[in-house]
């Protein structure tokens, strides 16, 4: 099916969708690409409050071991591990993911590539609708008997598996089954925007001029697709151990534990550069426009984010060095953890380049898409203590690998998420948020950020291991100035918390009265901001566009404005 | 660095200490020099009224070594750490001295059996000294440990060694590790095991040979029938 035939089939289908609809049918029942991304981000805003509570919880456990935290109580030691854990899984499942991929990649997808709508948009629909009730089932687990899971995010067996080890037999398993179900979710979404982006491109947009953002949420796609299969595998067998009586991770019936940490692992490590790609691409969007710069080097971008993705298969079992696999597979595992370096590095050295010799303006979006820049590099260079395998032996599972991966998460999901909202905000809802206030909130959160997990790597770095919900039992991590660290950083943590209403409030009081916002504020060359904001269903109500140029071409040397929109024709050069 | 907040006390944790040193002055002098560059280049080309931006494709071979240099440069350090790295693993993880001793350990939820060969020297003896939460072993010997778990993962993890070994049910897991200095010290369960995972504290305590004896030899006939019911050999799976 050639591109034009698909438009017009499109246009044909959606001729009837124009006349009024009810509230339900608008916004609960919708098959349009922007109502559905919406509904991911608002979901993922909501879980990401569970994700904030949880980490509240606990840390005020840590820093004042026994007392009634405010709006929670006396945290026990089972509280403790159902708090981690929720954490854990909430702010990777049920925010990273649904925001950054599924809610930015509805959103943007379609706009970016200048087409009304996803190629299914009925399976669209069904993926937000799998998701929402993933994330009923996991909420639900706090409150079934025996209370909600508390064997890790990364759950494994046998503490997992059986009740009588983990006592939460009931919430292992509605854990397992939201996570299998929101997996469900993210396969129909992945299959959509693959076959989008392969199917419905504007006229004239070669492959080479689909914007950075667009194939990196297609390369995360397709890697989370190639990715989870074994561990929905994974999980059903777990689910199956739980409720039937099932042997394939319990050595007494001849099955092995360790192979769920291979299933887990081979999913959870691509699982980290499915949400780190769809991040990278937001900040390249970023940087080329408020730098007024093309993207230095967009095809080794582009390559480097393919050699990533192909390399993050060979290297899970960094994650299990010392779990008792043959200690001869470390050696593997450890030189392909650390070429994976060399993919991520080239990345960041790329956008440090697009600087170079740009026209900086440093907008609130602009901040944080730089922030992530600055943020990230530490979580890079501390991956590689960890990738080490001499040196892992020390850091595994201690508050080291903690503040690691805090340091490539948090920027991913976070600072990328802000970055994203505060740049697409007036595309979305056609008003512009207040800068003075997102620099505050982005400030508040940036200088916390650190104050919390600098202290985790000392902590780390001192012997403090994981998921411990009182230190005093263990005399060599009571030493002097080790319970300081840990008060310091959850006061960070509150610092952090509470600057998180700013942006909340700036959110919807932009929403609702914020300045109204033109169709391309940002002067920016892509085809969304060709689109009225917002763009009605539908998209392009002047016609679908015609592509004549790639995404990034900033400050052309030929032309007057330093922007040429991806839309406008060659012979309107001047 | 470590050493400064966790004592050295085994003969390899001078060499993971090392190796961890090696890897902060790399990764600390490439974290620091992308830092400066990059606030450097910020503040340098920050908007000034009537200056365009330069347009530069990144394509070309000149300006594309900006990247290449760098690219090959991680390749080169990375080369260094991973031979570092798989040095020291080998030693901690894969070639195994032998032993002038060897202790079982037992994990459960949530406690700690440690058997003891006694003054004999010698497992499954009757002047085994098995004890629970604490672990006896003496300065400048060599011992083999064999870990096995009675239900769920554990790890046993001895920070001042800097050692960790993950125990896994149905399997025993050889190790070994060389005292250098005498002192109590914590051990540490470092995967999560339950909800008692908090209280599974136990102490490893360094005597000099002479304390040791005296230990053993006052310690071997009171607690000899306290040997757990099911040996680990007898919880099946792999040897």
């Amino acid at each position: 099916m050639s591109t034009a035939a698909a438009h017009a089939e499109h246009d044909h289908a959606h001729g009837h969708a124009h006349h009024d609809e009810g509230f339900i049918k608008k916004y609960l029942w919708s098959t349009d690409h922007k109502i559905i991304a919406m509904q991911y981000l608002f979901t993922g805003i909501f879980m990401a409050f569970i994700g904030g509570f949880t980490v509240y919880a606990f840390r005020m456990q840590l820093a004042f071991p026994g007392m009634s935290v405010p709006g929670y109580g006396r945290v026990t030691a089972t509280d403790y591990n159902a708090l981690v854990t929720t954490h854990g899984s909430v702010m990777i499942f049920w925010v990273a993911m649904p925001v950054l991929i599924a809610a930015l990649g509805n959103y943007l997808i379609p706009l970016m590539i200048g087409c009304d709508d996803m190629v299914f948009p009925r399976l669209n629909r069904l993926s937000y609708q799998l998701f929402l009730l993933s994330s009923i089932v996991l909420i639900a687990s706090f409150y079934v008997p025996g209370g909600a899971f508390g064997g890790a995010w990364t759950s494994y067996p046998p503490l997992s598996a059986k009740a009588e080890y983990s006592l939460t037999g009931l919430g292992s398993s509605m854990w397992l089954f939201a996570v299998a179900l929101e997996f469900a979710a993210f396969l129909l979404g992945g299959i959509n925007f693959i076959t989008t982006v392969m199917n419905s491109r504007a006229p004239g947009m070669k492959m080479f001029d689909v914007p950075i953002v667009v194939w990196m949420i297609i390369i995360a796609s397709i890697l989370f697709m190639a990715s989870v299969g074994p561990l929905i595998a994974g999980a059903v067998m777990l689910l199956f151990d739980q409720q039937l009586g099932t042997g394939f991770f319990d050595p007494a019936k001849g099955g092995d534990p360790v192979l769920w940490q291979h299933l887990f692992w081979f999913f959870g490590h691509p699982e980290v550069y499915v949400v780190l790609l769809p991040a990278m691409g937001i900040v390249a969007e970023i940087i080329t426009v408020f730098s007024r710069k093309k993207l230095f080097a967009y095809k080794t971008v582009l390559y480097t984010a393919i050699g990533t993705g192909v390399l993050s298969f060979f290297v899970w079992a960094h994650h299990q060095f010392i779990a008792g696999i043959d200690p001869r597979m470390a050696n593997v595992f450890s030189v392909t953890t650390l070429l994976i370096s060399i993919p991520v590095a080239e990345m960041v050295f790329v956008y440090i380049g697009t600087l170079y010799g740009g026209s900086i303006r440093l907008t609130t979006p602009m901040l944080w898409a730089l922030a992530f820049i600055a943020e990230f590099l530490l979580g890079g260079v501390t991956g590689i203590f960890l990738g080490a395998s001499g040196a892992d032996i020390y850091f595994h599972d201690t508050y080291f690998v903690i503040a690691h991966f805090h340091y490539t998460f948090f920027p991913i999901a976070f600072i990328g998420s802000f970055a994203a909202i505060t740049y697409w905000f007036p595309k979305m809802f056609g008003k512009m948020m207040n800068e003075t206030w997102g620099k505050v909130h982005f400030w508040g959160t940036i200088i916390p950020f650190n104050a919390i997990f600098i202290p985790l790597f000392l902590l780390g770095a001192r012997g403090d291991h994981r998921r411990i919900y009182d230190y005093r039992h263990f005399p060599d991590l009571m030493k002097a100035g080790m319970q300081d660290l840990r008060v310091f950083a959850t006061l960070a943590l509150l610092v952090l918390l509470a600057f998180q209403v700013v942006f909340l409030v700036n959110l919807f009081y932009s929403i609702f009265r914020g300045e109204k916002a033109s169709a391309n504020p940002w002067n920016a060359n892509t085809l969304e901001w060709q689109a009225p904001s917002p763009p009605p269903h539908g998209n392009f109500p002047q016609g679908l566009p015609n592509v004549y140029r790639g995404p990034y071409e900033y400050s052309h040397p030929d032309r007057q404005d330093d922007y040429w929109p991806q839309t406008e024709p060659d012979a309107a050069k001047s | 660095m470590i050493d400064q907040y966790v004592e050295s006390a085994s003969t390899f944790s001078g060499d993971i200490d090392n190796v961890i040193w090696v890897v902060l002055l790399i990764t600390g002098f490439w974290f620091i020099l992308a830092e400066v560059v990059f606030f450097g280049l910020i503040f340098k080309f920050l908007a000034k009224p009537g200056v365009k931006a330069k347009y530069v494709s990144g394509e070309k071979p000149h300006e594309k070594r900006w990247v290449t240099l760098p690219h090959y440069a991680t390749l080169a350090f990375d080369v260094v750490i991973i031979v570092l790295a798989i040095k020291v693993w080998h030693d901690v993880k894969i070639n195994l001295p032998e032993a002038d001793s060897t202790v079982r350990i037992i994990s459960q939820q949530w406690a700690w059996t440690f058997v003891h060969p006694g003054p004999d020297n010698k497992l499954d003896t009757p002047d085994d000294i098995t004890t629970v939460d604490e672990l006896h072993v003496e300065t400048d010997k060599t011992y083999h440990f064999e870990l096995s778990s009675r239900d769920v993962l554990h790890s046993f993890s001895v920070p001042v060694f800097r050692l960790k070994q993950d125990m896994i049910p149905g399997r025993i897991i050889k190790g070994w590790f060389k005292p250098t200095q005498t002192g109590q010290y914590d051990i540490q369960c470092t995967e999560i095991c339950g909800i008692g995972h908090a209280l599974m504290p136990a102490r490893i305590i360094i005597e000099t040979p002479a304390q040791h004896r005296i230990w053993n030899q006052n310690n071997a006939p009171k607690v000899a029938d306290v040997t757990p019911t099911t040996t680990p050999t007898q919880l099946g799976g792999m040897p």
